[in-house]
């Protein structure tokens, strides 16, 4: 052949073939929201390992697959869960699932959060909605190392009460020395005791300093562009901000070109980012 | 070496040796693929002798303009760029990826049933080599490979054929990608039409091409037979469509705002024309389906157009609503970020995009517009 | 309740941060200190706004009542934040009833002594107009994105094929 850029390459199994994972439990954490937990699968015969922050892409039998964020302990990788919002048709095949039935997963893909480069540092997790859901291996990572961090803030919105996920772990956390967990929802009712008000308004009752601090923020975009106002307000520069972002995807491999944003693929350089390499393509409409 | 743009050893073979090379690629077990015509246009297909070429024709191409014209010559490869490119070979517009039954036993499509394929493109234009080389990198050079494309790409024997003329729309030398193939070829051809006899120079880019360069009734070419083709190459390389290529990229990056993006826009039908004839162009989707009774389903992957609405949809919104960010997000792809994410423009310059564009719009004169005001 | 004891507690609520002594001593002089224990109302619709608080513990929400939907909880405010602008603004009446979800402790400020004293000294009055300023400001951004209902795709509207 000529002096082409394909090289011998080692045998590995196809990237496009899932590999398939039997339900161990399901869990609906809201009315429109559940867990799966699936006995990890050995993908190309090593044992599935992620890092907090990855996704799988998830197939469900006939109908397609959807991007979904591994919400499970990364230390304990022999259950795999994913925290589905059920709002399309894959996802809603998924949700009729049960125990013992099997799902398609490729994966771990795509960058995790810079739960090293917090060593040593204070930790500020922002949160809306089901963006709890990619955050909490890297809350189960922070708070399995906890020594090596300073003060872990976790600020967490919902819509409602009852949109509320991982009420027993966000218990739980609040407990542990050293982080605070403050949670607000954007509607509540007489029988809500706690805050009501977006995420961004948590930042009066908590003290929260730039410096010698990483931020990681996931939900909705216009949450995170909020968020991310009022961390820079703080003193946060773009370098110590981290978001997780959303885009459509087919692939998860960086092939099929879906989720571009700019020059990145949010699949493969993503789906965190450091907020300086991204800000000027997130200023910009419909890039 | 005279300054004709050819690298020593050169041969010539009369045009009639075409045919022994078809043989000799078939007998070798390569599938021979090459322009012929079909529904008034030259298209690449398969081809098994040299009466299948569009010999004596030609084709005249404008922005959404295309027609084919006899030449007054035989020439094999008088022509410009065909409708399609060579993507279709390499990257199938349609591919299953597996068929799975109900009990999740997957029933992977033959193992590896590309990488027994052995294709022989006849005729591969410089444009078009420097698309393959972009696609190369796409699909091969990242974590995950496309196994499919990998496949078939390692069974490819690559005959280009350097340009003697170009169309309207071609603007490939300003695009620093043509009218001359320099590498990536396995041999490269070069017609030349004299008043007396009608005959191909011969290069070799590897020791495969040579190997069958030995096997052809082949003389070594003369420094005037060189520099009467490499003048024909440089003819065709003196284009009028041209665009500013070394600051196009920082530019349109900058003027993402640009007024021009919404004029243009109100044109663009968001067809996706451009994207399927576009040489480089690599987007899919996927289709999955079931049998009737539910008890096997098949997920297949399709080509798709960053121009479709639902591109860049997810389950609560889309990020590109408007036609106007989908034409620029294909713009700027090509000549601006693709660089970035391959270390490559992703446009080569072949025009295609120009021709096929239902209602004309050029990308030159927009990328002008934008870049220049 | 001794004005001079408060002057120092007031001058570590945020909203009061980094002002002028003498300023703090002029709404001192208006101020008192101010205990709500839980399920009591701070405040009523329609009532006179006489009083604004500086919140220093607990929580209040800020209740509209729709009558045949009960009492709606628009927000809660809590410690460091402030609460009632309507005394600044004629006629002067609550738009919302605020209630204490737990017991609150708060500075009450005198609206009519503010009023008076924002009249006669304007540099004072200038700088609570512009403290109020930020805080409405804030107050508006953070109602414009609760009004976008971020986390509401999956009520009402049904989203395609993910």
């Amino acid at each position: 052949m000529t002096e082409t850029l394909i090289e011998a390459e080692e045998k590995v199994a196809d990237p496009l073939l899932p590999t398939f994972a039997f339900i161990k439990r399901v869990i609906w954490e809201t009315d429109d929201t559940f867990t799966l937990f699936v006995d990890s699968p050995a993908i190309n015969g090593r044992l599935f390992s992620f890092r907090p922050g990855q996704f799988n892409m998830v197939y469900a039998f006939g109908s397609g697959e959807s991007a979904i964020s591994i919400s499970s302990d990364p230390s304990r990788p022999s259950v795999i869960a994913h925290t589905i919002h059920k709002v399309g048709t894959v996802t809603t095949s998924l949700s009729s699932l049960r125990r013992g039935d099997m799902i398609g997963i490729r994966g771990p893909f795509g960058a995790g959060w810079p739960i090293d480069r917090a060593v040593g540092k204070d930790v500020c997790i922002v949160t809306g909605g089901i963006g709890i859901a990619p955050l909490r291996p890297a809350i189960y990572s922070l708070i399995k190392r906890r020594a090596e961090f300073g003060r872990i803030i976790i600020l967490y919105g919902a819509r409602s009460p009852l949109d509320l996920l991982y009420r027993v772990e966000l218990e739980a956390w609040s407990k542990v020395p050293n982080v605070e967990v403050i949670v607000t929802v954007d509607r509540g009712d007489s029988s809500w005791k706690g805050h009501i008000g977006v995420v961004t308004n948590l930042f009066s009752y908590v003290k929260v300093e730039s410096q010698d601090t990483i931020a990681m923020v996931c939900g909705p975009e216009i949450m995170m562009k909020f968020t991310v106002e009022e961390l820079q307000r703080r003193g946060f520069e773009n370098d110590q901000i981290f978001l997780s972002l959303e885009r459509n995807m087919k692939c998860g491999i960086g092939l099929c070109g879906h989720c571009q944003l700019g020059p990145k693929f949010i699949c493969k350089d993503g789906p965190v980012f450091q907020l300086s390499d991204v800000s000027h393509l997130l200023e910009k409409k419909e890039v | 070496m005279a300054n004709n743009g050819f690298e020593q050893p050169v041969f010539k073979i009369q045009s009639d040796e075409m045919q022994r090379l078809l043989d000799a690629l078939r007998q070798n077990g390569y599938r021979t693929l090459g322009p012929i015509i079909k529904d008034e246009a030259i298209v690449y297909d398969e081809i098994s002798t040299v009466g299948d070429l569009p010999r004596g024709w030609t084709d005249e191409q404008g922005p959404a303009s295309y027609r084919l014209v006899k030449r007054n010559d035989d020439a094999y490869f008088g022509f410009n760029v065909p409708a399609q490119s060579w993507k279709k070979f390499l990257y199938p517009s349609e591919r299953e990826l597996f068929r799975v039954r109900r009990d999740s036993r997957v029933q992977s499509p033959s193992e590896n049933r590309e990488s027994s394929l052995k294709y022989a493109f006849i005729g591969v234009r410089p444009c078009e080599l420097k698309a393959i080389s972009i696609q190369d990198r796409v699909f091969t050079s990242t974590e995950y490979k496309d196994e499919s494309y990998s496949g078939i790409r390692h069974g490819l024997f690559i005959v280009a054929v350097n340009c003697t003329s170009s169309g309207d729309d071609c603007f490939c030398a300003s695009m620093k990608t043509g009218p001359m193939a320099k590498r990536h070829f396995d041999l490269s051809l070069t017609e030349v039409i004299a008043p007396s006899e009608h005959y191909f120079l011969v290069e070799h880019g590897n020791e495969l091409g040579a190997s069958f360069v030995r096997g052809l009734n082949a003389t070594e070419a003369s420094e005037a037979e060189m520099n009467v083709a490499g003048d024909l190459i440089e003819r065709a390389g003196k284009q009028t469509r041209r665009i500013e290529i070394d600051r196009t990229p920082e530019l349109l990056s900058a003027r993402l705002d640009h007024p021009e993006w919404n004029v243009v826009a109100k044109k663009c039908l968001t067809c996706g024309n451009c994207t399927l004839v576009c040489p480089t162009c690599f987007c899919s989707t996927v289709e999955d389906t079931t049998d009737l009774i539910g008890s096997f389903a098949t997920r297949r992957r399709k080509w798709d157009s960053c121009f479709t609405l639902d591109f860049a949809k997810v389950a609560g919104g889309n990020f590109r609503m408007t036609s106007r960010s989908r034409y620029r997000q294909w713009v700027t792809h090509k000549l601006s970020t693709w660089v970035e994410q391959f270390g490559t423009l992703g446009c080569v310059g072949c025009g295609r995009c120009i021709t096929w564009c239902p209602v004309g719009i050029d990308i030159i004169s927009e990328v002008q517009k934008i870049t220049e005001t | 309740m001794q004005s001079h004891d408060l002057t120092g507690s007031l001058h570590n609520h945020p909203f009061l941060k980094d002002m002028d002594q003498e300023l703090i001593s002029t709404l001192t002089s208006c101020a008192s200190n101010v205990v709500f224990l839980e399920g009591r109302y701070l405040f009523h619709e329609g009532e006179d706004a006489k009083t604004f608080y500086l919140l220093r513990a607990g929580r209040v929400a800020l209740e509209a009542g729709a009558s045949e939907r009960g009492q709606i909880r628009i927000q809660t405010l809590g410690p460091g934040e402030v609460l009632g602008w309507s005394w600044l603004i004629a006629p002067y009446r609550w738009h919302f009833d605020a209630y204490a979800v737990e017991q609150v402790h708060a500075f009450a400020i005198d609206a009519t002594c503010l009023r008076e004293k924002s009249e006669t000294d304007w540099h004072f009055g200038y700088e609570m107009l512009r403290r109020f300023s930020e805080v409405l400001e804030r107050r508006l951004e953070a109602t414009r994105l609760q009004l976008l209902d971020v986390y509401g795709t999956s009520r009402g509207e049904k989203s395609e094929k993910f």
